[in-house]
């Protein structure tokens, strides 16, 4: 009896967070040109129009061009950072972590008005460069706490044992370390991208005018009406984010598989 | 020439000194372990030949170069970790064949050179494997051929066995031993057990607290300990406040409570030269327990009453009471072991017994 409750009361809560989604894909394939029920036939017919939606597509190119920028700018310097963090004697260590992880910490709003408020006092407007400077200072918490906590656990003996056969530090870095740490790379990388992709807070704060991202851009259409095309968009970008860490989830645990760790 | 020789090295880490000044000299081909318990600064010090660790004062030479200023990967050095520290994302074959890829060794001498290696550490056939698929004992093994394939000038040990369970700990004592007596190569060995050091070592330095106690061969720290500390870390040894009384045509006379006076030759007490009170040294394996009242001709005998035995197999520990003093006596068992409360004879030579000034503190 109690379980059989619990059972009910857990599909109810599951139903709760998922049927709006599951609405928004049932949705794009209906053939009718109000986004409502009943449907009325099933159609692609949305997601051809938002194919030939030119400012769509150019919304998506600058989506994942951002997205494959902070993802790998962040990447790169998750790592670093971490190989310091982790592996060096730094004053301040933990304040210098406390910093690095700060970003998550802070509303976005905030942060997205604070990094205005700089550039402004800098006098340097918005640009590509400002939205990808943004970006990656939000994703870069994220792979800087995946990658040090796989840096860990790489014991520090199999680095000094590369290093007695004669690799130097670089070479031991190449051959050892960054194998090793490649799960945690190619998380971090992920996360940042679809958080990159995902954002819209930040990115109506930073991004200059005419350039939008496909957030942005679903939401400046859903200001003039709720047009069928969104659930297509909204079906395509379900897709993504969410098959792109399950496709990186798998593939980690291949590569950690294979080395073993 | 000597292989690896250390001169006033000293390392100190913020105020704590890790190694005290000490200067040691290792022969070209000979097995040499540091012995101490943890934190005597053995591992610093192997550490410091190695390159991983600065020394904040003195000189490092390995083969007669100075190395101080020489980073780890151009030193030439095997290194073997007590964790095996192989590279799992790497076959075996490609573990051991990872030092000759920064060498200028050809992909033929390179393969042949790779065998020969698993061939000496009697694994022939793991190539393709991956280290996890390796037991304990079989991944200490590729270790060991990946450091000795790149013919190092010194090959480094730090507890290589510690983290093999007992059996298999013997015989890798036995294989390292037969492997490193093949190929000839200077070896520095660092473990806190005894008996591994006792069994492999041509010579053995015995460090505590960061300093050296006793530099010698193996029979001969066993002997003739040089400190207190020497005579409890190797084996158990009982130590008896004693009088010295007499000292005279290269003998020296032990008075102390409840024993027949002890005649000693001066060379198992180099460290006695006036009288006083010292210290009687004398192993635990040493004192034979027999039935009270039958003691053979040329030993001393005491008696002594068994308080606890600690019984090991083929062996017992006893735990004794001799007058005032608390000893211990390791036998081995031929029927039955003593029982506790047992009245016995204690004998002894006197050749096994040593004598040491009384150090400071003590």
């Amino acid at each position: 009896m109690g379980w059989s409750l619990i059972r009910t009361y857990t599909i109810l809560v599951y139903l709760f967070m998922f049927l709006p989604i599951v609405v928004v894909v049932l949705l794009s394939f209906n053939a009718n040109q109000f986004g409502s029920f009943p449907m009325t036939g099933l159609s692609t017919r949305w997601f051809e129009a938002l194919w030939n939606n030119d400012a769509i597509l150019r919304a998506f190119r600058t989506s994942i061009v951002l997205g494959l920028m902070t993802a790998t700018i962040s990447t790169v310097l998750g790592v670093l950072a971490s190989l310091a963090l982790v592996r060096y004697k730094i004053p301040g260590r933990n304040l210098i972590t406390t910093l690095l992880i700060a970003p998550i910490l802070v509303p976005e709003v905030v942060l997205a008005v604070a990094l205005l408020l700089f550039l402004n006092f800098l006098n340097i407007g918005k640009s590509f460069t400002l939205l990808l400077a943004g970006h990656v200072i939000f994703t870069l918490p994220f792979v800087i706490l995946v990658v040090q906590a796989r840096l860990v656990s790489i014991r520090r003996d199999v680095e000094e044992a590369a290093l007695s056969l004669g690799a130097s530090p670089m070479q031991t870095f190449f051959s050892v370390t960054l194998p090793l740490l490649m799960p945690a790379v190619a998380a971090g990388g992920l996360f940042a991208f679809t958080i990159s992709f995902d954002d819209i807070t930040g990115t109506l704060f930073w991004k200059p005018g005419g350039i939008e991202t496909v957030p942005t851009q679903i939401f400046s259409m859903l200001r003039n009406s709720i047009s069928p095309e969104i659930n297509a968009l909204g079906t395509v970008i379900i897709v993504l984010t969410v098959g792109l860490p399950l496709i990186g989830v798998a593939v980690a645990r291949i590569l950690a598989r294979r080395s073993g760790v | 020439m000597s292989a690896v020789s250390l001169t006033q090295i000293v390392k100190r880490f913020g105020n704590f000194t890790a190694v005290h000044p000490m200067s040691l000299d290792i022969e070209d081909g000979s097995f040499v372990t540091l012995l101490g318990p943890s934190g005597c600064g053995k591992t610093t010090t192997l550490r410091m030949i190695a390159g991983l660790l600065d020394p904040t004062e003195g000189e490092i030479a390995i083969k007669g170069k100075r190395v101080n200023d020489v980073p780890i990967h151009k030193r030439n050095l095997g290194l073997v970790f007590q964790n095996y520290a192989l590279f799992p994302h790497k076959t075996v074959a490609e573990n051991v064949a990872f030092g000759l890829n920064y060498r200028n060794v050809g992909k033929e001498d390179a393969r042949r050179k790779v065998a020969e290696a698993l061939d000496l550490v009697q694994l022939p056939d793991l190539g393709a494997r991956y280290p996890k698929e390796l037991s304990g004992g079989q991944q200490q093994r590729i270790a060991l051929a990946r450091a000795i394939v790149i013919e190092p000038d010194v090959l480094l040990l730090d507890e290589p066995l510690s983290a093999l369970d007992a059996n298999l700990r013997e015989d890798m004592r036995v294989e390292l031993k037969r492997i490193q007596q093949r190929i000839g190569v200077t070896t520095v060995f660092v473990t806190h057990d005894q008996t591994e050091a006792l069994a492999m070592s041509d010579q053995i330095i015995v460090m505590s607290k960061g300093r050296v106690e006793q530099v010698g061969a193996p029979e001969e720290v066993y002997n003739t300990p040089a400190s207190e500390f020497v005579a409890q870390f190797l084996g158990a040894s009982n130590l008896l406040a004693a009088q010295c009384t007499d000292i005279s045509g290269g003998e020296i006379a032990l008075d102390l409570a409840d024993f027949p006076r002890i005649i000693i030759a001066q060379k198992r007490a180099p460290k006695i030269s006036a009288a006083g009170p010292v210290k009687l040294v004398i192993r635990a394996e040493k004192l034979l327990l027999r039935p009270a009242g039958t003691a053979p001709d040329g030993m001393l005998s005491v008696n002594a009453t068994v308080e606890n035995v600690d019984y090991q197999g083929q062996s017992a520990r006893y735990f004794l009471r001799v007058g005032d003093h608390q000893m211990q006596a390791i036998n081995m068992i031929e029927d039955h072991p003593f029982a506790a409360g047992a009245q016995v004879a204690l004998t002894f030579r006197p050749k096994d017994c040593a004598a040491l000034p009384l150090e400071v503190g003590s």
